[in-house]
């Protein structure tokens, strides 16, 4: 069992606001704990079909995400096999599943579809927030999530260990995009326009033409 | 509108049926489209609109030049290490850092693999479903399919029982209901030509693309360090190179690079192998669909990119050719210059942002991006829900970048031409093989088609230069040079007070330029203007359209509700506004949703 190989997978764009928080869970387990050899920690980004690698070799898959499921916002939600693809078709669950459902169907096609998977995903409080960081409800639910995962992992016989002091210099990924970083040297309001799409653009007011 | 003649020479007329596609499929980011046809059903007007506001540049405001890189990497899911490669350089040239000639090989050759494994995965997983009909392939019968692959690639893989096996996959698959990337296809339209044995053979070797993509993107794990994001450096690149190291983490060791080598080799061979057979095959069912060609026999540029030696930009360095070419005039070539405040321009007239005077384009150095979103008096609809754009006024987030005031085309087509136009055989002696072998006169060069064609034979082109710059880095190895980055600039107290600088790469999808602003050692003003940008362009005060706009004039639709042949030209583009986020997509994965009014 414990030779099975393990995908934790965080998918979203750092950028915005609560669409980060599939990457900083992943993030946070990364810098709180140590994983056995076979358990692959990835920064997924907004790749889409460029994850298929990754997702057929897993046996065992675990998704953070940020979800939209008409939940309250910065509601946990914890979505397991069969139910992922049958909710992905039939509603917007994931933010990003255009790209994401079709990694799964593509694995599927390959016959590599995992054995296990699970999703984590939170509703989002804000996303209309460019160059934002996680909301404090999205934020205080990393913690859980994450727990979340390692309960999953330990039904498979999956342990990780707390690391005795803190990752910090070694995570995944460029240190000016660490949540720290990203956080404190961003541009103030001032400087730099935090709104973006026309859909958020819309619920502005504004003077018709 | 009624009829106008636009500038650059396309008469329009809005007065016909409004076909409305929204969202454009198959892409990355979100983009509509809106056209009139006539009572023909041909294409008389197309209104072209980014639905997504790209803002990358306001948040670098004040971040560490040398960190822009990560950021950029973090704009699109598809051209990651292309947006980091333009964003080191232009820091580079802002502040005169020479890179290492190593750096430079492993540069162009992460571009190289990028533009060889982007051109494969949109020919197969994005495009190819706009020429293939994959529910025709489960009529084929695997024979007669094995017997067609044989005719034209010595490929291994193509034996009946081969594809007998995948067709049965295929079937399972779509029995099951999961259609998944096959959901998003108007299968059984007549603009479907190819027999089903030829639809058989292309969904089989879409399978083998997704397994073999993979092997490519290797190349960028090791030199990049990881993937999905690489990283960069920069002065150089962050790979330290140490021949004699054994260790399985590090340094590029020997072992690694002869990885790189194999993985260069089986790239050279599936491209020639596969893609460009099936290119061909595919393209000689479709040689009297030449639709699409828009700008392509007017106006069209590149930057240029892969300098041969290390530092020098100058087009007889650079082996991606670099030049622009007006009014269809092959004959003369005219040099570019990112830098003249008169060349490369953006204008918002017809775009959802705001400048002090709006019948002036804006220099990318001195760009503005403030957003301003409104609607012209014509548009049907409500503002969360438009019906119908009037194209009279603003009608997208994407600015209208011009050179010398002329709407370009950029892309694998344009660095085509432009090296068919300076009689470069590297790029003539291709296009005039594959033209003949279709029997094809040199004008079916400036279609849709055409730019297919000329992304697969890039596609050669990049697998192939790759090999040339392993060998030159295992020569200078060899020779005793492993440096890779040069960090006599890295501390910012040596940088000037103030200092500009612009970086460019010809990424997969054409032209692409950062262009910074440095204010005591912190960023001031950062401006992408991204290939989509140029393709995918609004009107501008003059009236010239865009190339996707130009593209879509004149071309006869079958099937009115059906618009395959909108989504055949927009996908020859290889279209990315991918430039910030993927949400928002409404629900469900839902084919293009198409409107007649």
């Amino acid at each position: 069992m414990s030779q099975k190989k393990v995908l934790i997978l965080g998918i979203g764009n750092l950028l915005w606001a609560d669409e980060g928080f599939g990457v900083r869970a992943m993030e946070y387990l990364h810098t709180h704990y140590q994983f056995p050899d076979h358990v692959q920690l990835l920064d997924g980004g907004t790749q889409g079909i460029y994850l298929v690698q990754y997702v057929e070799e897993a046996d065992i898959l675990v998704v953070f995400d940020a979800i939209d499921y008409g939940l309250a916002p910065g509601t946990l939600k914890r979505i397991e096999d069969g139910e992922v693809p049958r909710f992905m078709g039939a509603k917007k669950m994931s933010l990003h599943q255009t790209g994401f459902q079709e990694v799964l169907a593509m694995a599927q096609l390959l016959d590599r579809y995992p054995e296990h998977l699970l999703l984590i995903g939170v509703q989002p409080v804000e996303l209309e927030d460019f160059g934002g960081s996680l909301r404090p409800e999205v934020k205080a639910q990393i913690e859980p999530a994450a727990q979340l995962a390692l309960t999953y992992l330990a039904e498979h016989g999956i342990h990780a260990i707390p690391r005795p002091q803190l990752q910090a210099d070694q995570t995944p990924g460029h240190a000016a995009l660490h949540l720290h970083d990203y956080e404190t040297q961003r541009p103030s309001a001032a400087q730099a326009c935090r709104i973006g799409d026309e859909r958020f653009l819309g619920r502005i007011q504004y003077e018709p033409a | 509108m009624g009829a106008i003649n636009t500038p650059n020479g396309f008469n329009l007329d809005n007065s016909g049926r409004r076909v409305v596609v929204d969202p454009v499929t198959r892409i990355e980011g979100h983009m509509r489209c809106e056209v009139n046809l006539d009572d023909n059903n041909v294409i008389r007007n197309a209104v072209s609109t980014g639905t997504m506001w790209r803002g990358l540049e306001v948040i670098l405001r004040g971040r560490d030049p040398r960190d822009a890189w990560a950021f950029t990497e973090r704009i699109c899911g598809v051209c990651t290490g292309t947006h980091a490669l333009t964003s080191c350089r232009a820091v580079e040239d802002a502040l005169g850092i020479q890179i290492p000639e190593n750096a430079n090989s492993i540069r162009n050759i992460m571009q190289l693999c990028l533009q060889v494994h982007d051109h494969l995965v949109h020919f197969y997983h994005l495009h190819a479903l706009d020429w293939v009909d994959v529910v025709s392939a489960l009529n084929a019968d695997p024979k007669a399919t094995s017997d067609l692959a044989q005719s034209i690639s010595s490929w291994s893989r193509s034996s009946p029982g081969y594809f007998r096996d995948i067709q049965n996959r295929i079937k399972k698959f779509v029995e099951s209901g999961q259609l998944g990337p096959f959901m998003n296809g108007y299968w059984g339209n007549p603009a479907y030509k190819l027999p089903p044995e030829a639809n058989l053979m292309a969904v089989t070797h879409y399978l083998e693309a997704l397994d073999f993509q993979k092997e490519i993107v290797k190349i960028h794990t090791i030199y990049g360090g990881k993937n999905p994001h690489p990283n960069w450096l920069v002065g150089g690149m962050p790979c330290a190179i140490n021949v004699h190291d054994t260790g399985a983490v590090g340094a590029i060791n020997i072992e690694r690079l002869n990885l790189i080598s194999s993985i260069i080799d089986q790239t050279i061979e599936f491209v020639d192998q596969v893609y460009i057979p099936d290119l061909i095959a595919i393209a000689s069912f479709y040689k009297d669909w030449l639709y699409g060609g828009g700008l392509s026999s007017k106006s069209v540029m590149s930057y240029g990119d892969i300098p041969d030696r290390a530092n020098d930009y100058s087009a007889s360095n650079l082996l991606m050719p670099r030049g622009a070419i007006i009014n269809g005039n092959l004959k003369e070539i005219h040099e570019i210059d990112l830098r003249a405040p008169d060349e490369i321009q953006e204008f918002v007239t017809h775009s959802w942002y705001k400048y002090p005077d709006e019948s002036k384009g804006l220099h990318p150095w001195d760009g503005i991006t403030e957003p301003n979103f409104a609607l012209g008096a014509n548009t049907k609809g409500t503002r969360t829900a438009i019906e119908s754009l009037d194209e009279a006024a603003k009608y997208s987030w994407i600015k209208a970048p011009r050179w010398k005031g002329h709407a370009m085309e950029v892309g694998p087509l344009s660095r085509y031409i432009i090296g068919y136009a300076q009689g470069n055989p590297e790029f003539k002696e291709p296009v005039d093989k594959l033209l003949a072998t279709l029997g094809l006169p040199l004008e079916a060069l400036f279609s849709t088609l055409g730019r297919t064609a000329a992304r697969g034979l890039e596609a050669s082109w990049a697998a192939h230069k790759m090999r040339y710059f392993q060998d030159k880095l295992m020569a200078n190895i060899k020779a005793g040079d492993s440096s890779t980055a040069n960090i006599d600039k890295w501390n910012p107290a040596s940088w000037p007070k103030s200092a500009k600088g612009v970086g460019f790469t010809e990424a997969p999808r054409g032209a692409l330029g950062h262009w910074i602003v440095i204010e005591d050692t912190k960023i001031k003003n950062y401006q992408c203007v991204v290939p989509t940008t140029w393709n995918g362009s609004p009107r501008d005060p003059s009236g010239n359209i865009g190339a996707f706009e130009a593209a879509l004039m004149n071309t006869k639709v079958e099937v009115a509700d059906q618009p395959v042949e909108i989504l055949r030209t927009l996908h020859s583009f290889d279209p990315c506004l991918a430039c910030s986020t993927h949400v928002m997509s409404p629900d469900g994965q839902e084919m293009a949703t198409v409107k007649v009014r």
